[in-house]
């Protein structure tokens, strides 16, 4: 258990995010964000209570198979083609300590690479027992751990060959609406990383490299599942002993 | 060399994508049996103190064309000004108002509606207060990063003028894109991603 989570809630304003770290509006290489990113100066605006708030969310949410896309959308005693995988890590805020209640939703597409959506065209084969999503909440030390199986890459309409590698969206809720955050994880080794105009929307490879998942043998299950490891960071509070306090009002 | 702070970084953004839907409203994208309901789905119920009102939202792009596979959250205060939050420490907020709504674009008219109450006003800082607002996050196919902004009420013209944040905004022809009209029973906020229209999108 984190030394935190014994505390009163930490109520500080967020720490400023550093926007150079992430990827810009405009990628000119990712086509679609042209027209859909901001041309005009961000207003910066110091934490109010309506950014340091947000929602939480409880374990009761949680239904037994949110965490198994396995099995979630599968028939009784059937489960989804693919390798089986284990997906586990920990949600941490930027000063290392865990994110206890997290909320973590996950999608992606089936091991032949296609989403089950209306709008997806890709000729690969539907898997009638995945449906491609699931979540579930961080505990006390922020850790958290599903399973699923390996999505396959897949093309998609950008340049005329473009693939995206193997990889699962992750949507995070921190403590703060300010910390909400959607990302992709990806999977070690995989050389199509190097070559997405997704993941080169971001302008540091080590901050890339933040988003590959590391293959864990030891956390791995024998003729079951292996384990990939992938922890997420969410902006971290100021501490808020030398703020002014809210409550004074 | 000097001490380490020991600092992590955030974890790098990627976009939601054209499938967000699966994973945040999938009951709404066809997928269902997996879980009961889209979270974020129902903000009220029938004992939420408050007036009602619904927020019609759209997200436009740079030619005025509306997304229809954006996600729109919002969060805001209850009637009283509380936010139903672990981190709200001014008080209990009412229990039958989450406070928080998600809802996709429709894939045909690019309109979201959420069934939500006027919030009340919440403090700036001590003794300075902001007009009833509607904080908005907007992610989408070619967003790269989640975008920030607010929505203010039209009739809340006096609290609007003493508004400290939308004091902030030095070119003031851009006030009115954070600003809801009434329609109905539905205030209608449009989000332009850009041009002229651009709404005011905030680095919180």
């Amino acid at each position: 258990m984190s030394a935190e989570t014994k505390h009163p809630p930490e109520i500080g304003a967020f720490f400023q995010r550093d926007r150079s770290w992430h990827p810009r509006g405009l990628t000119p290489d990712y086509k679609t964000s042209v027209l859909r990113s901001p041309e005009k100066a961000l207003l910066s605006l110091d934490n109010t209570i309506s950014e340091i708030t947000g929602p939480v969310f409880g374990h009761g949410i949680l239904g037994a198979l949110d965490n198994d896309l396995i099995h979630n959308f599968a028939k009784p005693g059937e489960s989804a083609i693919g390798e089986r995988i284990i997906v586990y890590g920990r949600v941490l805020d930027e000063r290392g300590n865990g994110v206890p209640g997290a909320l973590l939703e996950f999608w992606q597409a089936n091991a032949g690479g296609r989403y089950r959506h209306k709008k997806e065209g890709y000729i690969a084969a539907l898997d009638p027992n995945f449906g491609g999503c699931g979540r579930t909440i961080t505990d006390e030390d922020g850790a958290y751990a599903f399973r699923t199986i390996r999505p396959g890459a897949y093309p998609w309409p950008n340049g005329v060959n473009d693939w995206r590698p193997a990889h699962i969206h992750f949507s995070v809720f921190g403590h703060g609406f300010a910390q909400r955050l959607i990302t992709q994880m990806y999977f070690e080794g995989d050389p199509m990383i190097w070559q997405c105009p997704i993941v080169r929307t971001i302008p540091d490879k080590a901050a890339v490299e933040m988003l590959v998942a590391a293959l864990d043998m030891q956390a791995t299950i024998p003729m079951d599942a292996r384990a990939y490891k992938f922890d997420i960071v969410l902006r971290g509070r100021r501490s808020s002993v030398f703020e002014n306090r809210l409550e004074g009002n | 060399m000097v001490q380490s702070l020991n600092r992590l970084k955030e974890s790098p953004s990627q976009t939601a994508g054209p499938y967000v839907h699966i994973g945040l409203t999938p009951n709404f994208s066809g997928i269902s049996g997996v879980i009961a309901r889209d979270l974020g789905d129902e903000m009220v119920n029938d004992k939420t103190l408050g007036e009602r009102i619904g927020i019609r939202a759209r997200v436009l792009d740079g030619t005025g064309t509306p997304l229809k596979d954006a996600l729109v959250e919002i969060w805001q205060a209850d009637s009283a000004g509380l936010y139903n939050s672990p981190t709200e420490i001014r008080g209990t907020a009412d229990p039958n108002f989450t406070g928080w709504g998600r809802k996709a674009t429709d894939m045909t008219t690019g309109e979201c509606l959420f069934q939500s109450i006027k919030p009340g006003r919440v403090p700036y800082k001590p003794g300075v207060l902001m007009a009833p607002h509607v904080s908005f996050w907007i992610v989408a196919r070619g967003i790269n990063l989640g975008l920030n902004t607010r929505m203010y009420f039209a009739d809340e013209e006096a609290a609007n003028a003493e508004d400290p944040v939308l004091a902030r905004i030095e070119h003031r022809v851009r006030v009115p894109t954070l600003i809801a009209e009434r329609q109905g029973d539905a205030y209608v906020f449009d989000i332009h991603l850009q041009g002229e229209k651009e709404t005011v999108f905030f680095d919180i």
